[in-house]
């Protein structure tokens, strides 16, 4: 990376960041809705346990993997709903007056996604071991954890940002979480893809990408290490991001001629 | 010659009321905003939890005659009814924020007939939710062992917590005049329903979840929709008096939003 970019992304990336950090309305809820979801589901759904095949005895410990997920999903909504409000400003355009590389906005737009999935990652985990859940992989799984949970972080964040270059409005971004949440519902969220008895349901389960996610989070919980899960979680993210930043940087090239 | 005689303040009452349920129908109807979440949302809940959940029917203890899809639906119902009232209150805080409730206010002889009219929007926009759901339900294969007066009975359970919805919304909405308040009406509403006995009969829970749903009215709603979808009524004149008891206090709150509202001008 030569020096001019490093700083350009530098540059971007601190305001991100401080951006992030100055909107308790986009940490908070990002905290507080999955925990808030964390607990009644661990202790509504207690009994799954006692349903044969099931992974462990503590339902807390199957559904911790559920709230990184879910922030994940205010990822989208966070950066999208920050660079909309760029365009909407007209803040987008004089930064296109600049010599100011895309690759250069793009990442350093992501910045406060990997504050965010940071923050949101260490709180959630602690708060689950302080509830009682397991971490099967122990002190290195954690940081396997956190590391997975951020990268799953960006690579949504990336598909926020594709929305709001495509869309340019907030409103349209804010519009996509119904969307995203979708997935979440028709993955193996609540049960393990094994226990999902409908069989329509368990096809829908077994080609979302979600599934996986959650499988790869859920085997340093559970399991401990298994790398084959964990490797498909960390190639589903990175393809994720990668497929994400392609289009998102299309969608600025697009949004750049029309300025 | 004839004189045209003056409204009575009933009559006044029901022309606002007719007259802005009208205008909010049409925006609810025209408008895929606002007319695919209201859809969508009940059935995304419904797919999640009656397919994603239904091995929960086979765990040690669960006996619900109706099967899991049954005893989904009804929550998604009563979900349905409340989000049915909260976003209503959206459409009321939006029209204020944009100047339009004031329009409103100056034009209306009786304001009450202002949240009589979002009242009835809700309860249209419910009524058009419960028939697709109730249809994808019924496609689903949910068996039903109600009979037509019990699952009359459920419907109108169904409506007592969408009016009580509406004003607790509409209290919300009159007060902050701006969809910032939003979040206000939603987190209550989706606390309270998720702190009943959601997954599981409230028997099968236990702990702080327990202790909890045990004293939640919502509690006693569920289970009496649950009674009567299979057809073993349970608490039904608790569950009632709840929800009359809940649009009598709610449509209190929403008359002090009222009142606020004219004294903001």
């Amino acid at each position: 990376m030569s020096g001019s970019l490093r700083n350009q992304v530098g540059q971007l990336a601190h305001r991100s960041v401080l951006r992030t950090l100055r909107q308790p309305a986009q940490i908070v809820p990002a905290i507080v809705f999955p925990m808030f979801l964390l607990a009644v589901n661990a202790g509504g759904l207690k009994d799954a346990t006692s349903l044969p095949g099931f992974p462990t005895d503590s339902y807390l410990t199957f559904i911790l993997a559920v709230p990184f997920l879910q922030g994940a999903l205010f990822s989208v909504m966070n950066s999208g709903t920050d660079l909309a409000r760029d365009i909407e400003t007209g803040f987008l355009n004089r930064l296109a007056l600049t010599p100011l590389r895309g690759a250069a906005l793009l990442s350093g737009l992501l910045a406060g996604a990997v504050v965010l999935g940071l923050v949101q990652a260490v709180v959630y985990l602690s708060v689950g071991l302080i509830a009682g859940a397991e971490l099967a992989a122990g002190a290195p799984g954690a940081l396997v954890l956190v590391l997975l949970s951020v990268t799953i972080t960006v690579a949504f964040g990336t598909i926020g940002l594709f929305a709001a270059l495509r869309f340019g409005s907030g409103e349209a971004v804010q519009g996509l979480f119904p969307v995203f949440f979708v997935f979440l519902f028709l993955s193996a969220m609540t049960l393990p893809l094994d226990l999902l008895t409908t069989d329509w349901f368990h096809a829908i389960a077994s080609v979302n990408p979600v599934t996986y996610l959650l499988e790869a989070i859920r085997s340093l919980l559970i399991e401990g290490w298994n790398v084959g899960q964990l490797a498909l979680g960390f190639a589903i993210a990175l393809a994720i991001g990668t497929i994400g930043m392609a289009a998102a940087s299309s969608a600025l090239k697009t949004r750049l001629v029309r300025t | 010659m004839n004189e045209k005689q003056p409204a009575t303040p009933m009559a006044n009452r029901i022309n606002v009321a007719r007259a802005v349920a009208w205008r909010s129908i049409h925006n609810f109807l025209t408008n895929p905003a606002f007319l695919v979440p209201a859809l969508m949302f009940p059935l995304f809940f419904f797919v999640s939890f009656a397919g994603g959940l239904a091995a929960i029917g086979e765990v040690p203890g669960f006996d619900f005659p109706s099967g899991y899809t049954a005893f989904q639906f009804v929550f998604v119902l009563l979900q349905s009814a409340a989000f049915g009232g909260v976003f209503t209150g959206f459409a009321m805080a939006r029209d204020f924020e944009t100047g339009f409730g004031r329009r409103y206010m100056l034009a209306a002889g009786q304001r009450s007939g202002i949240v009589l009219g979002y009242a009835l929007a809700a309860i249209f926009r419910a009524f058009v939710t419960w028939a697709v759901l109730t249809t994808v339900a019924l496609i689903a294969g949910m068996e039903i062992a109600g009979s037509g007066g019990e699952i009359v009975a459920l419907y109108v359970l169904a409506l007592l917590v969408n009016i009580a919805a509406t004003m607790w919304a509409a209290g919300v909405a009159l007060r902050v005049r701006s969809i910032q308040g939003g979040p206000l009406m939603q987190f209550p509403t989706f606390l309270i329903l998720f702190l009943a006995p959601v997954y599981v009969p409230l028997d099968l829970l236990s702990g702080w979840i327990h202790a909890i749903a045990s004293i939640n009215p919502i509690t006693a709603l569920l289970e009496a929709g649950r009674g009567l979808i299979s057809g073993e009524p349970v608490l039904i004149a608790a569950a009632f008096a709840i929800g009359l008891a809940l649009i009598l206090l709610f449509t209190a709150w929403a008359r002090g939003g009222l009142r606020r509202a004219e004294a903001a001008g």
